[in-house]
Formats: structure tokens, sequence, C-alpha cells
């Protein structure tokens, strides 16, 4: 799968979704994408390092929201 | 004069202990007095701010951290831990407060310019305090803010050539003993399969995509001084597939009271002479030492890896000398389904540096494959075991049954064969089949 599609496949996901929930896991971001995690981690890996995509973590868990996605980034000033 | 009363915390140095409380207050002192004059990057007054929240928490029973946070260093899912105070206006000193868990060398050897170094940056560029080390043996830097996080990594990568360690769904920094830098006992060479596997898996280690964390730990021996057999999900433990080398001498020696048994380690107490039937031969767990006649005898076939023997006398016993390690998988502790220890895997497995630990690294990504696939979201490789069983990881893994992997025998009566484990298969010829058995 090209970067593209996989970004527009992503964004489109998570935005449908966004009104319910601002982080996903990244299991839910491979089946979106249908690609096992190996070659799901490559791309979602890149929408990362293009900022479409940013990390969130408890400390013990990580998860994925699209940026600016959700209160928190406002809530601490960092976005 | 504190900027906060804390007479909660103010109790807790009362204690016979060395009292946590006590550090944080020299470290205040010390941040309000600068006699250094450094050029602080984050609010002096960062410790008075943590002492004050803390004691808000005891008084309310409850925590003021807000959980997690988007921060992190670019490119990077692990290393960062974001803390957000939910009292900001009363304690902006620790508005941000994030984590930053740093690598530890292999082994934890240090030189002490680099502490030195480590702990200034620390002053220059966050709260000052530290903890060495956090449980998954990383260096964990605690309480900086957002703009700080960059410059910090900066100084860390090119000035220290230290990197970050793993946090969130990740590998997690691998931790090592000692190994054969310091100790007779180690069967493989720690350190340099720590390091080298940090390297090998430096992208599982940053950029997260596992269901949940994943710890290796490295125990040169069965003495397991890191405790890779309870806190990894993968844990490699030296071991040896001969027989224990024994010096009949020194025996003798120890029996004699020529030498300290355990080296000399409980000599603080008078314990009497030295007794090699009660204190070591009735202590074997396997029963399969004897001495006779001024002879120490092992059936090396019984013996289990305690390691008593050895430890009891260092000098008339050692490991064998064909030496590797056994991989114990899915220990961890109990947030889900209580904790559990390790379970064997692979019984013996070459360390073998020429070719760069092939086998090995054969066996962590064949288990990587299942748990990405099966594992559920916060799920260890410990709890996808128990739910889908220990055959489907040798399954995926493509290692074969063997009589290790039995805890003890008869414990399930139940042997589900598949079609191809049978001769034959499931089809039969019934009209055969009629001539023996009647409907």
């Amino acid at each position: 799968m090209e970067l593209e599609e996989a970004k527009e496949k992503i964004v489109e996901a998570l935005n449908k979704k966004a009104k319910t929930k601002s982080k996903f896991y990244f299991n839910d971001l491979s089946k979106i994408l249908e690609l096992k995690p190996r070659e799901a981690k490559k791309l979602i890996s890149k929408l990362v390092e293009d900022e479409v995509l940013v990390y969130w973590s408890s400390g013990s868990t990580t998860m994925y929201g699209l940026k600016g996605a959700g209160k928190q980034a406002a809530a601490e000033h960092e976005d | 004069m504190a900027k906060h009363e804390t007479p909660l915390l103010d109790q807790l140095e009362s204690g016979p202990w060395p009292s946590f409380v006590s550090d944080l207050k020299q470290e205040a002192a010390a941040r309000a007095k600068n006699e250094k004059n450094i050029e602080y990057q984050v609010p002096v007054d960062v410790v008075e701010d943590l002492l004050g929240v803390l004691e808000l928490s005891f008084k309310d029973g409850t925590t003021h951290w807000k959980h997690g946070g988007i921060v992190g260093v670019f490119g990077y899912g692990g290393g960062v831990i974001g803390r957000y105070c939910d009292q900001p206006e009363t304690f902006p000193g620790v508005a941000h407060f994030h984590t930053m868990r740093v690598n530890q060398p292999a082994g934890k050897f240090y030189k002490t310019d680099f502490l030195k170094n480590l702990c200034d940056l620390w002053e220059f560029r966050g709260s000052g305090l530290t903890n060495m080390h956090g449980s998954t043996g990383d260096i964990v830097l605690l309480g900086t803010t957002t703009p700080q996080l960059e410059e910090i990594f900066y100084e860390l990568t090119h000035k220290y050539n230290q990197d970050l360690g793993g946090s969130g769904s990740n590998l997690r920094t691998p931790a090592d003993c000692i190994g054969q830098a310091r100790c007779e006992y180690a069967c493989y060479d720690t350190q340099d399969l720590c390091h080298t596997l940090t390297q090998e898996y430096q992208d599982e280690l940053h950029r997260p995509a596992f269901p949940y964390k994943f710890k290796f730990k490295f125990d040169g021996c069965p003495n397991c001084c890191v405790a890779s057999i309870a806190r990894s999900d993968m844990s490699f433990i030296g071991t040896w597939k001969d027989d224990i080398r024994i010096d009949q001498d020194a025996v003798k020696g120890y029996v004699n009271g020529d030498f300290k048994p355990n080296a000399g380690a409980h000599a603080g107490r008078d314990w009497g002479a030295f007794d090699i039937q009660k204190e070591v031969i009735d202590l074997c767990p396997t029963e399969c030492m004897k001495y006779e006649d001024g002879k120490l005898a092992i059936n090396n076939k019984e013996c289990t890896r305690c390691m008593h023997c050895i430890n009891v006398m260092p000098r008339a016993l050692r490991p064998g000398k064909e030496t590797g390690c056994s991989i114990l998988v899915g220990a961890k502790a109990p947030i889900l389904d209580g904790a559990q220890m390790g379970s064997l895997l692979v019984p013996f497995v070459e360390v073998n540096k020429e070719n760069d630990y092939e086998a090995i690294k054969e066996v962590i990504e064949a288990v990587w494959d299942w748990w990405m696939e099966e594992g559920k979201n916060r799920e260890r490789l410990g709890e996808l075991m128990k739910r889908q069983g220990f055959q489907k990881l040798l399954e995926a893994t493509g290692i074969k049954p063997v009589p290790q992997h039995v805890q003890e025998p008869r414990h399930n009566p139940y042997i589900f064969w598949k079609e191809e484990e049978v001769e034959g298969g499931w089809d039969r010829d019934i009209n055969e089949f009629r001539k023996h058995h009647k409907r």
C-alpha cells in the first residue's frame, strides 16, 4: 500500500470516529489499513514522521491520534 | 522557610530509613541557594512545588497528576512520559513534570565523569531529581518541561553517546547482569548480547507497535541476579550442558574448614563448623548429590541448576564448560490475572557472537510475530500464552515439544492431536474397521 492511500484511509477513519474517540491503539490502525502489524508499522511510523499522527503515552501504554485531535493538546498548551 | 507547609511529609522523615523527603528538601534548598550559578531552565522552585503537590495528595488521598500525555522527542514514541499537574495555579513549578528514561549502559558500568555530567545536565535542564535506577534498569530523570525535551535529547545523544530508553507499548530497555566482566559464574557474555540486541531492535525500542510492553532481561547464570525469570517477557538465563566441574581437593578444603563456605558471605555470625551433608547434600532439591569416603559425586542428569552447591563452595564447584542459555517467556507483574513466572521455551541455545546470535534472534522474532498478530490490546505475552495455550506458542515458534516443557507429569490428561500428527490421518477404511468392531 502506498503512503498516500494509507494516509487517506487513516485520516478518514479517525475523523469518522472523532466525536467519540481521539486516541487509538496500534491494532485499530492496522485493522483500518487491513495489513499485518509489521507492514502497517512501516506506514504508521511514516505518518508520525510526517506529523499526521502523534503518539500519546500513559507511560505504560501507547496510543495514536490525529495531530491536534482531542482535548489534551489544548488543555496542556502543547498545540 | 519552605514554600509549602508539609506536616504529613515531615512525619515520613521520622522513620529509621533514609527518607526521599529529606532528599527532596535538600535539593530544594540547593536550588534556592544556587551556589554554582546555574541558569536553571525549569522553574527554580520545581522541587518545592513537588513537595507541595505530594503533601496535597496525602491530604486529599488522591493523585494530582493527570494521566499521560502527548510529549516526546521527534520520531520517538517512547522514552518520555508526559506528566502534568492538575493544580498548575497552586504549583506552577510542576505544571509540566515530564519523566525521561535514559537507556543505562549494559551492566550499569559508568565512569564517574559520565554520572557527574548527567547530573549537571539535569540540574540545568531538569529538576535535578533522578531515580537510579527504574525497575526496568533505566536511568530515570524526573521532572522537566516540554521545551527542554529536544535539548536534553540532543545533548544526551551527541555529547554523552547515550540514548533514551523504552516506555509505552515498546520493547523496554533491555537489562542484564554484570556478567563475565566481574562474575565467574556467567555462562555467556550478557553485556554483549544485551547491547547487540538493543542496537538490533532500535525500531521496536523507539517506535511502539506492540500490543503492550515487552521486556528482555539477561542473566549470566541461574542465580538470576536481575530476576529475569520473574520480571521479563523474555528471559535469557545462562546454563551449561555438560557436568558441574568438581575440584575434589577443594571440596576437602571446605570440609576441613580451610575455606569459608559462601565465600564468607555469612561470616558475621558463628554458625559452627561447616557440615557438607547438612548444608549442601541435604539441601539439593533433586537429591542428586552424595559425599562418601571424602569424595563428592553429582548425578548431573538430575541437576536442575539451582546453583546452591556452587554458591556454597565456589572454589570446589564450577558450572560446566559447554555453556549457553535457556530462554523463558511470559513472566510479568500482577496487573491482570496475577503475577506469572517465565515458562521454559528453549532449554538450551548456543550464545554465539560469531554468527551474530542468529539462533536467539530467530526465536525472538517468531514470538513477536505471533504476539503482534494474536495479542489483544494491553495483553502481555504471558497472558496470550495462557489464553491460547503453550502449544500455540510452540507452533508459532516452530519449536518441538520436549520433556523440559512439562512442569510436572500428568497435570493435564487431555492431548488434542492434529490430523497431521497422527499416522494415516483421520481417514479409515470403514469395512476394515467393522471387521474388528461390531455395530
